[in-house]
């Protein structure tokens, strides 16, 4: 598995910018004497979508609590660069049980933000972009799988991300809800354009959502692939079966359609 | 005739009454049985408890009421070893009225509620600054742990020499007697705030202030009401025995002294006003509880 660093052809439709909204320059972590990142090196520039495949253990959750700044007592050296505002979406919703919807949307946000907008009306809208209207002043505990990480969506949304991290954000939830959330995700990508860094271990996930998909293989990203096809796409698309295939032997998984792991 | 009747009654998919009477409803047995109730419901044993009914927790007291009453009108109990309940009252409008029942009541109450007033607030000071610093963790924590494994009740006579027998040892004692299991269940909760909450409040660049205030506090609020129902039954408990040893009034006191003067009907109501109020106040935290932690009912309903 020669590490094939190929571009499935790309006239990139917009001008990309003259600095990367990521950049990540020989990164490595390690815990203890297990090198985890060895050397990476990723430029994403803003408002790309880019996913992050690779079996488990093999550092993707890694690189993006590094890029997230969540490993304070982790070995490790290189350099990073991020955007001021960063949002991260984790497979689980963390609502806080004892705030209700909107409050946990407002986390931390200030009454009124710079420009003097009311972040109620804000957190409010941002519910009602995910589909959850009304549900401004339930308990956490009183939504479903679904609807709580719709509103850890729109938490994250509320705060207007440059960069939008999602570590497995739809794992937990069931087949025809993640379809949903997919296309909610896309949309809210189209609308608001952060970048977006998506750690997923499912292949057509990655190949349906994303403009860009990463393989990392033993600490280093082996696969940078463009996905060049039009949205929003469907997993039927006999297009995207080209993509899926290249992603799946690139993750060591055999053409003849063997089971991926972890699928 | 009556072949034909027998037949039929075998032939049937399972036995039905004689065809000169009206078969009762026969839609009713089929297929539902097998799987549902005629709720519509699969029978499934309940596992948990049914639901809850208001003031059920008064059954139990109540009943045993009853049974001392019932035992007493029988005349099954000696009034010398259990007065009836209703000598019992008649002795406490009796000193409520003629007697020191009322200051005996209010010094007791007021130094129940001084000490638990203390201990509460040492408590909560103690554990936040021991849950959020491992600097106040190093320094107090070890600390009392030492100081609850001295039994409290042992520290009174240092605490008459040193602070004398008046009213500031009693409290003081209350006092520690309150703060322990606060800061004991406050701590723990405090340091075993999920790490994923941890997580969430740097990536949303909280404040510290924010963080405590909006995370570890109410996520410690469960495991700081366990420790405040023990307070409150403390509380009480160690008022019993601050009053029968070392107090010239309240509520022990007087039932010391009853119990010198071989006065059973005194030390029962005594004991009944310190059942009736240490379930009140334990309810009264519960009340609390329920109303604080609203968002926990959403999860059972």
């Amino acid at each position: 598995m020669a590490p094939l660093t190929e571009q499935l052809k790309a006239p990139q439709p917009t001008p990309t910018p003259s600095r990367p909204a990521v950049r990540l320059t020989g990164l490595t972590r390690s815990f203890g004497a297990r090198t985890v990142l060895d050397g990476v090196d990723l430029d994403i520039p803003a408002g790309q979508f880019v996913a992050l495949l690779g079996h488990s253990g093999s550092g993707k959750s890694t690189l993006l609590r590094a890029v997230a700044g969540l490993d304070h007592d982790t070995a490790g050296s290189g350099e990073l660069s991020t955007p001021e505002r960063v949002s991260v979406v984790f497979q689980d919703s963390r609502l806080l049980p004892w705030r209700r919807v909107l409050d946990n949307v407002l986390l931390g946000t200030p009454k009124r933000d710079a420009e003097g907008r009311d972040a109620a009306g804000r957190g409010r809208a941002a519910l009602a972009e995910v589909g959850l209207a009304g549900r401004e002043n339930a308990w956490p505990g009183q939504l479903s799988g679904g609807e709580q990480q719709r509103a850890a969506l729109a938490r994250s949304l509320v705060r207007e991300p440059e960069l939008l991290l999602a570590d497995e954000p739809f794992g937990a939830l069931d087949a025809l809800t993640r379809i949903r959330m997919h296309t909610l995700l896309r949309e809210l990508w189209q609308r608001h354009h952060p970048s977006v860094l998506l750690v997923t271990h499912d292949v057509d996930e990655a190949a349906v959502l994303a403009d860009r998909v990463l393989v990392l293989d033993h600490g280093r990203i082996a696969v940078d692939l463009t996905v060049d096809l039009p949205h929003p796409r469907s997993y039927r698309d006999p297009r995207l079966g080209e993509y899926r295939e290249r992603l799946l032997a690139a993750l060591g998984v055999r053409p003849d359609g063997e089971p991926a792991g972890g699928n | 005739m009556a072949e034909h009747v027998s037949t039929a009654v075998v032939t049937a998919p399972q036995p039905v009454h004689p065809a000169s009477m009206p078969a009762p409803a026969p839609a009713t047995t089929p297929v539902s049985v097998a799987r549902g109730g005629p709720t519509g419901r699969p029978r499934t044993r309940r596992l948990a408890p049914g639901p809850r009914r208001p003031y059920a927790r008064l059954l139990g007291p109540l009943l045993l009421l009853a049974v001392w009453a019932g035992a007493s009108g029988a005349g099954l109990l000696d009034p010398r070893v259990l007065p009836a309940p209703w000598t019992v009252l008649h002795t406490g409008a009796h000193l409520w009225t003629g007697g020191t029942l009322r200051t005996d009541l209010a010094t007791s109450l007021w130094r129940a509620a001084q000490g638990f007033a203390i201990g509460l607030a040492a408590g909560v000071v103690l554990a936040l600054a021991a849950g959020l610093s491992r600097t106040g963790e190093a320094l107090i924590d070890g600390t009392v742990q030492v100081n609850r494994a001295v039994p409290t009740l042992g520290l009174i006579p240092l605490f008459i020499l040193w602070l004398g027998i008046g009213e500031t040892f009693k409290v003081v004692i209350i006092a520690i007697v309150v703060y322990i299991p606060v800061y004991l269940n406050l701590h723990a909760a405090l340091a075993g705030i999920d790490a994923r909450y941890v997580e969430l409040a740097e990536v949303l660049r909280l404040s510290r202030w924010q963080f405590v205030r909006q995370v570890v506090i109410p996520g410690a609020l469960p495991g700081f009401f366990v420790g405040l129902r023990l307070a409150v039954t403390g509380s009480w408990l160690s008022l019993v025995v601050l009053e029968q040893i070392n107090a010239t009034n309240g509520l022990g006191y007087l039932m010391f002294q009853a119990q010198n003067y071989g006065q059973t009907d005194v030390i029962v109501l005594g004991l009944l006003i310190y059942g009736v109020f240490g379930f009140a106040s334990d309810s009264a935290v519960r009340l609390l509880e329920r109303r604080v932690l609203a968002w926990r009912r959403s999860l059972s309903s």
